[in-house]
């Protein structure tokens, strides 16, 4: 006769870095079940932004999450400039490309670091950051910060790109090109690693289409999702991107810890060519369409509707929806989608089958990023929780954007996504 | 002989040579924690100090708390903090911590974190550098060595009886 322990893990946990609590159900050293609960670090940033104007609320999206802290500047700007219809000059365009793409580099390396660390491998978590500390430095050449970088405006981005900073990003892209390679050497062909990794939270291709996976945890289950290449924008345009799926370098997906390890470690090189190329492909021209912020608050105060921005983070899709009102200065509705929040429902699935020692390498596996996911609940304080069922819930979606009447638009950037990649 | 005599009129005799330090993510939106990160790596590399990050907080005498507090990791927190042997010192890591910065007007907030536990050193910054973090920490030591030249060891134990201890239904959770 088996019996069931639960065990949480969490909220505040040696291996997690963020508070999140998980309830494992174990048979031994088993895990058949698992109930994950978020919501510990949940601030209230949407709300916080119906009391300040579009500019202020740039400088509140980085603090959203430091590590993919440009991706939701970017993607929030797009949803502005979205609805009021402003133009980017094509210089910005490339900037925002090149900063992206480095925050890319820098959120993969210190994930790989992470991971080498929750398996134990601490010498290759010191590596990894040693070698995090070269796209740092071009990082703070450029922006000034190590992590909420502060570059990005409405219309363009605040800083340019001068000759030095370009030598010096070349300088820094010859460095990875020649020593990341050792690193992905040292780790992916440890035995040890391999073990660690291999066939630990597998998340099949079919679970990952019904579970609604993004990003790396979409393309390590070999699905070939990528915004860049599905719905370009900025200057992904001209610069193209090939989505990074384990298949084409290992035969096959295993959909594993050790696939998403590789397909992270192969989107750092894949970073390094979309770099390169946007260096030389940078267009000569303004930075900026309008330097005076007051100018664009003003003209923003006039603007009306609602705007999409939808990007590929380094952890998948981020999708930001604002809606502004003529005549008020703050901004009126805005909802962050994170990549994690979409990512996070695999979790249970991942675990299954699992030994409980795996259970923070998989949770870290997908890179969660609490901060983006957290959701407040608001209950009456009583009664039974309320279930429903996938088909209810997408009942429910509907009709509310029925209601919404013609304030959301049905065709745009964000209908590309999954699907257009996935029929590949 | 004289430097003998320094411990046993301070508590310098119970601080370990080496500090170990635990962190709590009371709600930071990691900016804050990858910096520790980044100090704990080869470039800042702070166990040139004798520091290192330790899992638990039974180990440690250090807590760098980033984040402001939120009203769920408010209990979580201060069990933390109780479970830090004494004499324990506590660093606020980033502005949100030290003052609620830009998330000021939050209605999941409790912080910042000096309304919850004492606190000895703020290290401001959104997010600070690796080297305002060393310097952070090292400054907790120096207050520290202070406080047990004046006070003694009684110093660090008043300050304990100002944090209440969790009630039993906000731990459960």
């Amino acid at each position: 006769m088996s019996t069931t322990y639960t065990v949480p893990i969490g909220p505040v946990h040696v291996g997690l870095k963020e508070p999140v609590t998980a309830w494992l159900d174990l048979e031994g050293e088993r895990i058949v079940g698992a109930k994950i609960r978020p919501g510990a670090i949940h601030r209230g940033i949407e709300f916080m932004a119906r009391e300040r104007n579009p500019i202020q609320v740039i400088y509140l999206s980085e603090r959203i999450c430091g590590i993919c802290s440009f991706s939701h500047v970017i993607a929030f700007i797009r949803a502005i400039e979205d609805l009021a219809g402003l133009k980017v000059p094509p210089r910005a365009q490339y900037i925002r490309t090149l900063v992206l793409e480095l925050e890319r580099v820098h959120s993969h390396l210190l994930w790989a670091g992470v991971a080498c660390y929750t398996i134990g491998f601490d010498s290759a978590f010191h590596l990894g950051m040693q070698m995090r500390e070269r796209v740092m430095d071009v990082l703070e050449l450029l922006t000034g910060n190590r992590v909420n970088y502060g570059v990005a405006t409405f219309g363009g981005v605040r800083w340019d790109v001068t000759p030095e900073l370009a030598k010096a990003m070349r300088e820094m892209i010859r460095y990875y090109r020649r020593e990341f390679t050792p690193f992905r050497e040292i780790v992916m062909a440890d035995p040890v690693a391999q073990a660690r990794m291999r066939n630990v939270g597998v998340l099949t291709r079919d679970e990952a289409v019904r579970y609604s996976a993004v990003g790396p945890t979409a393309r390590a289950s070999g699905l070939r999702v990528d915004l860049r290449k599905s719905s370009p924008y900025e200057a992904y345009a001209d610069i193209p991107v090939e989505p990074v799926v384990p298949q084409d370098y290992f035969g096959a997906a295993h959909g594993d810890v050790l696939d998403r390890f590789a397909v992270r470690v192969l989107e750092v090189y894949q970073s390094l060519d979309i770099m390169d190329a946007a260096l030389d492909g940078l267009p000569e021209g303004p930075y900026v369409a309008e330097p005076n912020v007051n100018k664009v608050l003003a003209s923003l105060k006039k603007a009306e509707g609602t705007g999409w921005g939808i990007i590929e983070a380094p952890r998948g899709d981020d999708t930001h929806i604002v809606s502004l009102k003529g005549g008020d200065d703050n901004v009126f509705w805005w909802k962050v989608r994170a990549p994690t929040y979409a990512n996070a429902v695999s979790w249970p699935l991942m675990f299954r089958g699992n030994e409980l020692a795996d259970a923070p390498l998989i949770i870290n596996s997908i890179d969660p990023c609490i901060s983006c996911m957290e959701r407040m609940m608001v209950t009456d304080g009583g009664g039974d929780p309320l279930i429903v069922t996938k088909t209810e819930l997408l009942e429910r979606c509907r009709r509310k954007t029925f209601d919404l009447g013609s304030g959301i638009r049905t065709k745009g950037a964000g209908t590309g996504g999954l699907e257009g990649g996935t029929t590949k | 002989m004289k430097f003998f005599e320094m411990f046993d009129t301070n508590i310098l005799k119970v601080l370990p040579k080496s500090l170990w330090v635990t962190t709590c993510n009371s709600g930071s939106c990691n900016g804050c924690d990858i910096e520790v990160v980044a100090t704990l790596g080869p470039r800042y590399d702070i166990e040139r100090f004798g520091m290192k990050l330790v899992g638990t907080p039974r180990h440690a005498d250090v807590l760098i708390v980033t984040g402001p507090v939120t009203k769920f990791m408010r209990a979580k927190l201060l069990r933390v903090y109780n479970q830090i042997p004494d004499p324990k010192l506590v660093v606020v890591v980033g502005n949100c911590g030290c003052s609620g910065d830009v998330f000021y007007k939050s209605y999941n907030l409790d912080g910042p974190v000096d309304n919850i536990i004492p606190v000895d050193v703020y290290v401001h910054g959104c997010p600070p550098r690796p080297e305002a973090v060393i310097e952070g920490v090292a400054k907790a030591v120096l207050k520290l060595e202070a406080l047990g030249k004046t006070a003694g060891k009684s110093a660090v134990h008043a300050r304990r009886t100002e944090t209440r201890e969790p009630a039993a239904e906000e731990v459960a959770q």
